[in-house]
């Protein structure tokens, strides 16, 4: 007998590639970049988090592992993204998060919502809110408060429904 | 005949419509003499020490010897770790396990772009020969048996251990320990992978080799179901990977060219100890009784000692949780037990503060007393299998078997593990059954205490060990002054060397020597292969 995650019920998950070929629809989305900086290999979250936001009805792009933090600012360009979310447990975010924020100021992507999972110390999570990371999630946070989190904060997307104007 | 609305008689209520395992294996409420009626004690059992080994490789199991504490630790610099590791020999600890950081599990040096941030972060940095020097200052390898969690760059480390030892005086026909020299569980898994599968393989069937007539008591490899676990797969999949590995390991030797008998009995495994109790215990069962079939029937290995699986456990790191960290202690406790009485043969507990950071040395040192408590107080070392007849733990056992033999039918089928990992197989299959958990998590159809229920928001913080960046100041500043000091023209000539025996087809480890020998580094000698082999890069499968 095979377990419920066995032979008999896979099927093929939607692939997706960041590159020249990747096709971007125009549509009111939340586009989500999942990126792993760093060398670490340990992907399970990154994917986890991946599905489960595109099974909320966002469009994610993962860039794969071992992403600089110039790669994953040229994937949020390239990918028109909306959030960029990074996983790092290697210990390696102090490092990471700095970089990566100052490309995306560099490139004018300020509005980009960025959010951290991970290994994080409690020492470390008002310096990255500092250098304008939104969201830091550790181990055992439930999925649908991640997902909830990216709806309040995102930037509204062009091409969505605005809001009516108002008086001011 | 009774109507399907009929009310179940309150006796026989039940808190839920099913039970299944953390891997989602449906529970019955009772198991009985009908579901092992086929069960053959000699042919499916047969006392310890005996053919198929179910119930163990040895006749006296933990009475004749306890299986070996373990304690996997490494963190900043060599002569930081180095202190960690006479600080758990003198606390009882019977065997040393090196955790590397990720620069060299890499291959990359200190002062490469991808290492900023990373030294001596989740592991020990060592660069060169010196280092490994340093981290067994005062620690006689002769003496000792050590376990090196290394896989890409396995050669480089094992050739260093090597030389180390050569320099103390040891005799290497004499050193005992392991490298985990698993490159199969990283394309499935772990991901630290350098080069692409084939050469990859070809690596490790020269340190079978060289071992095989240099090293004969060194364990060449650890086929690793633990990272394959922690990476999401359900119990049966993290079995029937693992022995699959196993299984093509073997056969790249005999295709090599090496007989059975002369490396397989070198070949060690580790495996996950989960947090579902019963089911653990019969993953280990079923693991040794499908070797011992796979190398007899399959392979036609003649030597016992090639049919006998040894492995080594650890704790589930993956279960440990960052909300009530103590809880963590409990979940670590049972896990282990499981290990026991599945007849583990070397454990690892994890400690409390891991799901935070690196462990703490008190943390540590409380890990190492629970299986010190598990060995001395409970009972359960003094006697072998206890579980064995159990109606529940055989059909379970058997149910495992049969599903990693089917697993073991499909991969067949498409070649081989090698050819199942380039189609993204086993990695797709893990992938489904982790998101499948975190689904059963969200719905809380499975309860973690403290993370889904039992939550306490008032629960004090704990104490963690903090690495900060001085460890890769050292590591950086030992580097320049390596590079100034050494015979920069025997570090070249001997890399040039390895770039053309990896070429060839000759036995790499004797150049290795060579480059170690010349204080050569680790992201030197990865380099040297990277040009004539190239990197993976694996194809995202999400």
């Amino acid at each position: 007998m095979l377990l419920a995650g066995g032979l008999a019920t896979w099927s093929p998950p939607r692939e997706k590639k960041v590159g020249p070929h990747a096709v971007k629809k125009m549509s009111s989305k939340i586009r989500v970049v999942i990126a792993k900086p760093g060398l670490d290999g340990h992907d399970r979250g990154a994917k986890v988090i991946a599905r489960a936001l595109r099974d909320a009805g966002m469009e994610v792009i993962y860039t794969g592992l071992r992403q600089t933090p110039e790669q994953i600012v040229a994937a949020a360009l390239q990918e028109d993204a909306d959030v960029i979310g990074l996983s790092i447990l290697s210990g390696a975010h102090n490092h990471i998060a700095p970089r990566l924020m100052a490309l995306l100021r560099q490139k004018g992507l300020d509005d980009v919502l960025v959010v951290i999972g991970g290994i994080i110390p409690d020492v470390d999570i008002p310096k990255l809110k500092e250098i304008g990371v939104k969201g830091v999630f550790l181990p055992g946070t439930p999925m649908q408060d991640i997902i909830g989190f990216i709806n309040k904060n995102v930037r509204p997307r062009v091409g969505a429904e605005l809001a009516p104007p108002g008086p001011g | 005949m009774k109507s399907v609305a009929e009310p179940v008689p309150k006796l026989l209520r039940e808190r839920a419509d099913s039970f299944t395992t953390i891997s989602g294996r449906r529970i019955e409420r009772v198991y009985g003499a009908a579901d092992i009626a086929d069960l053959d004690y000699s042919r499916d059992l047969a006392d310890p020490g005996a053919f198929p080994y179910t119930r163990g490789i040895h006749p006296t199991g933990y009475r004749g010897k306890l299986w070996t504490m373990r304690q996997f630790a490494g963190f900043g610099t060599p002569e930081e770790t180095n202190e960690r590791y006479k600080t758990l020999l003198r606390a009882g600890g019977t065997g040393l396990s090196v955790a590397f950081d990720l620069p060299t599990l890499m291959g990359r040096d200190p002062d490469h772009e991808l290492s900023l941030g990373e030294v001596g972060k989740c592991g020990v940095n060592v660069t060169s020969l010196a280092d490994m020097e340093t981290l067994f200052d005062g620690i006689a390898l002769g003496d000792i048996t050590t376990s090196m969690t290394i896989n890409s760059p396995a050669a480089m480390i094992f050739a260093m251990y090597l030389v180390v030892a050569e320099k103390q005086g040891a005799d290497w026909k004499k050193l005992s320990g392991t490298i985990q020299n698993d490159i199969l569980k990283e394309f499935i898994a772990q991901k630290e992978y350098i080069f692409p599968p084939r050469p990859s393989m070809r690596i490790i069937t020269d340190i079978f080799a060289f071992c095989s007539k240099q090293a004969p008591k060194w364990n060449t490899i650890s086929v690793s179901g633990y990272h394959i676990r922690e990476a999401g797969a359900t119990a049966l999949q993290e079995l029937a990977f693992t022995l699959r590995d196993g299984l093509e390991y073997v056969q790249w030797g005999v295709d090599a060219g090496l007989d059975v008998d002369d490396f397989v009995p070198r070949i060690s495994f580790f495996f996950n100890a989960h947090s579902d109790f019963f089911e653990e215990i019969a993953k280990y069962r079923a693991a040794r009784k499908i070797w011992a079939h796979a190398m007899r029937d399959r392979f036609h290995a003649r030597s016992e000692r090639s049919w006998k699986l040894r492995f080594h456990s650890q704790t589930a790191g993956v279960s440990l949780t960052a909300q009530q960290p103590y809880n963590n202690v409990v979940r670590t406790a049972l896990q282990a037990l499981s290990a026991v009485l599945g007849g583990t043969n070397s454990l690892h507990t994890n400690s409390l503060d891991e799901a935070l950071a690196l462990p703490t040395a008190d943390a540590a040192t409380l890990a190492l007393r629970t299986q010190q408590i598990i060995a001395h107080e409970s009972g359960v070392a003094n006697v072998v299998d206890p579980l064995g007849g159990s109606y529940f733990v055989e059909k379970l056992t058997r149910e495992v078997e049969d599903g990693a033999l089917a697993y073991f039918e499909a991969i067949d089928k498409m070649g081989g593990m090698v050819e199942a990992i380039e189609r993204g197989f086993p990695q797709k299959e893990i992938a489904e059954s982790a998101y499948r958990f975190q689904q059963a998590v969200e719905r809380k159809e499975k309860i973690i205490v403290g993370v889904n229920d039992f939550v306490q928001h008032d629960a004090p913080p704990i104490e963690i060990l903090y690495i900060d960046e001085s460890a890769a100041e050292k590591q950086l500043a030992k580097l320049d002054r390596l590079q100034k000091t050494r015979n920069a023209d025997q570090v070249a000539r001997s890399l040039d060397a390895l770039r053309a025996a990896a070429r060839s087809t000759e036995n790499l480890m004797p150049r290795i020597l060579d480059a170690v020998r010349a204080y050569a580094t680790v992201g030197e000698m990865c380099d040297a292969l990277r040009e004539v082999w190239g990197e993976y890069e694996e194809v995202p499968i999400i």
